[in-house]
């Protein structure tokens, strides 16, 4: 049992009543929906006749279906003009904010509560979406939920969970030019596998982690329902509490400093226990990039396709899975592999920072001939910070297109999806099969720089080969 | 497709059923209902879509098309059953195909919880004890399989296995209060105390 964990301390401020079989009854400080799971749950919460209890601490927005190209109403598809119309009974019905499209405030719900301070350090934070682990990275408890659940925190506030284990991942050293937040997580979860996380909370620390910026913690944090770990967080600090100063959501004065009083004392202490402790070293992480159905299924750049005597025992089955459906032959190497589709977006990477570093690759250069690449910003927020840099027209310039904000090719709800076969190369988080919107589509998730790279040359090169060309062309 | 079954409701003690086995680890709720599919208001139709396009590619021969597994009510997985996406869609098109318990060696934390809050007991078999099943499964396929939760008993013919079960879980079955609702907003007044506490609801006074 862990003990003077953020999550220990955090899980008992929300704790309301202990129930049988060892479960908790925990309050929810922030609750945020979107179109997708949240229709069925207002639909329960109707025919149930009950109320929704704290209408001000939900937020939604519209994101998986939007369409990144025109967001005019209708929407062309009239089943995601359902889902939308839907959303804007329910919130208004029930006295609920909603991000609107258009308002300046809408995108994909990871992006737009961290951007406008709705996260905060020491939260309990749920979303219909699991990806919601995204906001740990400010410190906060935060969890994906299904449907039913976001039922009952709509009629309780509050919800009933099972107390996680913590694993504390330590990541040592730095991470070298043209290595990114993303290479690490996929790292991680290549080498504790993407069940390694199951039944636990992972709390990532050390100093390549204290280094990072907040868009990279969030990138960090995201993905770590992808190793299993339905939450993962990162004690607050000054990075996390610059990040948040003069955000719509927060307070000033007084209160301001009273906050940050309090989120200091939120970290793990010096001698908090884990139930697990793992190290990792950020020196040795390459640009990485999955070759496989699962987002643990992943290489560094130089490495070659694993064969299957290379596997453990557990893997090997899905390893053969992936060779076929991947089309891919052990031992061959990933360098050179020719892509068809580039996306760069999603709540993995859909940041300014992350919209930056792909951009650095672009510039000067231009989209192979016959490669369909486009860039999707994570909130209207983001397309604009990006636009009054000049990114939107930088990336236009160099045969990308720059759509609207949403979530995109990462699942494919909208118009945005990869025909029969097609390869992408991706920003997002997931590579299952038939992820993308085509049965037989396939994916590698990398980088936002790795898919600019990609982009570029037509096939999957080593980023760090296109900055060194960079640098020497600027001597 | 078992559609006369009814869905569950109040206490979870005994499933009787044929079963039908999945092979693979790492099955995610994306191949369980693809995300063209959520594109709904409501789950009602989820049933018919559940691994659509596993199933369009075996072609027929998908355990969920093979014709002596069509009144099955017991699924069989492996390890990391659910993993991926969030979506309650997932258990609820395998609960609208007719599944009413899941028995494997592990599950993904939140499909396991997403079962739990629609009446889906998912049970644990140690991996011997699953390859058995399995085993037997394929060899006397058709016959009843019966769970006993309070025994915490899985008999098949003559074979009997004991499985295990979240203990959480096991007290909600139990009791009839999986869906976690009315036990929630029993608290109501307990839960205004908490919020009045919290700092940041409360301008981070103490």
């Amino acid at each position: 049992m862990s003990s003077g964990t953020l999550y220990d301390k955090v899980w008992d401020l929300h704790r309301i009543a202990d129930l049988p079989g060892g479960s908790t009854q925990l309050f929810v400080g922030l609750h945020l929906i979107h179109e997708v799971t949240s229709p069925q749950a207002f639909s329960a919460i109707t025919e149930k006749n009950l109320e929704v209890f704290c209408p001000e601490r939900t937020i939604a927005t519209v994101d998986h279906i939007v369409p990144t190209e025109s967001q005019a109403r209708p929407f062309l598809d009239p089943l995601a003009e359902t889902m939308l119309s839907t959303l804007e009974k329910n919130c208004k019905k029930y006295g609920i904010k909603l991000f609107e499209i258009g308002s300046g405030n809408q995108g994909i719900v990871h992006v737009i509560a961290p951007e406008s301070g709705l996260t905060q350090p020491g939260m309990t934070i749920a979303c219909g979406d699991s990806h919601t682990s995204t906001h740990g990275a400010f410190g906060a408890i935060a969890f994906g939920i299904g449907t039913s659940q976001v039922r009952d925190v709509l009629a309780s506030q509050s919800l009933a969970m099972k107390k996680l284990k913590v694993r504390r991942i330590w990541v040592n050293g730095q991470l070298e030019k043209g290595v990114f937040a993303k290479d690490l997580i996929l790292h991680i979860i290549r080498q504790l596998g993407v069940k390694g996380g199951v039944g636990y909370a992972y709390e990532f620390a050390g100093p390549a982690i204290e280094k990072m910026s907040m868009e990279e913690r969030m990138t960090i944090c995201n993905m770590a329902i992808e190793g299993g770990a339905r939450s993962g967080y990162i004690n607050p600090d000054k990075t996390t509490f610059e990040y948040l100063r003069n955000k719509p959501y927060l307070p000033k004065g007084k209160a301001w400093e009273l906050a940050v009083k309090w989120w200091e004392t939120l970290s793990s202490d010096p001698d908090a226990k884990f139930d697990d402790e793992v190290q990792f070293d950020a020196n040795n992480v390459a640009p990485t990039i999955t070759w496989g159905i699962n987002p643990g299924q992943a290489i560094s750049i130089d490495e070659l396709i694993p064969k299957k005597e290379s596997l453990g025992e557990n893997d090997r089955q899905t390893a053969e899975e992936a060779y076929l459906y991947m089309k891919l032959q052990p031992g061959e190497p990933i360098k050179g592999l020719a892509v068809d589709v580039c996306f760069i977006g999603s709540c993995t990477n859909g940041r300014l920072s992350d919209l930056k570093a792909a951009a650095k690759i672009a510039e000067n250069r231009h989209v192979a001939k016959g490669i369909k690449a486009f860039v999707v910003p994570g909130s209207e927020k983001v397309a604009r910070d990006a636009e009054a840099e000049g990114i939107d027209k930088l990336f236009m310039n160099a045969g990308f297109e720059w759509r609207k904000p949403g979530c995109s090719m990462c699942l494919a709800m909208n118009p945005d999806r990869l025909e029969g076969n097609q390869i992408s190369a991706s920003s997002s988080n997931r590579n299952f099969k038939g992820r993308q919107g085509s049965s037989k589509g396939r994916t590698l998730l990398m980088s936002p720089a790795m898919v600019a790279a990609a982009a570029i040359s037509g096939s999957v090169v080593d980023v760090r080969e296109l900055i060194a060309k960079n640098n020497t062309s600027q001597k | 497709m078992s559609l006369s079954l009814e869905f569950p409701k109040g206490p979870i003690t005994k499933i009787k059923g044929t079963c039908l086995c999945l092979e693979g680890n790492d099955i995610d709720t994306d191949r369980i209902i693809p995300a063209r599919f959520l594109k709904c208001v409501s789950f009602k139709s989820l049933g018919d879509q559940v691994f659509a396009d596993d199933r369009k590619e075996k072609n027929g021969l998908h355990p969920f098309d093979i014709k002596a597994n069509q009144e099955a009510s017991i699924l069989l997985v492996e390890k990391n059953f659910g993993c991926g996406s969030s979506r309650e869609h997932a258990p609820q098109a395998l609960m609208r195909w007719g599944i009413r318990a899941i028995i494997g060696y592990s599950f993904a934390e939140i499909f396991h919880g997403n079962c739990i809050s629609i009446g889906i007991p998912c049970l644990t078999l140690e991996e011997y004890n699953l390859t058995c099943l399995q085993q037997i499964t394929k060899e006397k396929a058709g016959k009843n399989c019966s769970i006993n939760m309070r025994k915490r008993e899985i008999v098949y013919e003559e074979s009997k296995f004991i499985f295990s079960i979240d203990k959480g879980a096991e007290a909600m079955f139990k009791s009839g209060n999986w869906d976690a609702t009315s036990t929630l907003i029993s608290q109501l007044e307990k839960i205004k105390d908490i919020k009045a506490k919290i700092p940041y609801i409360n301008n981070f006074e103490s």
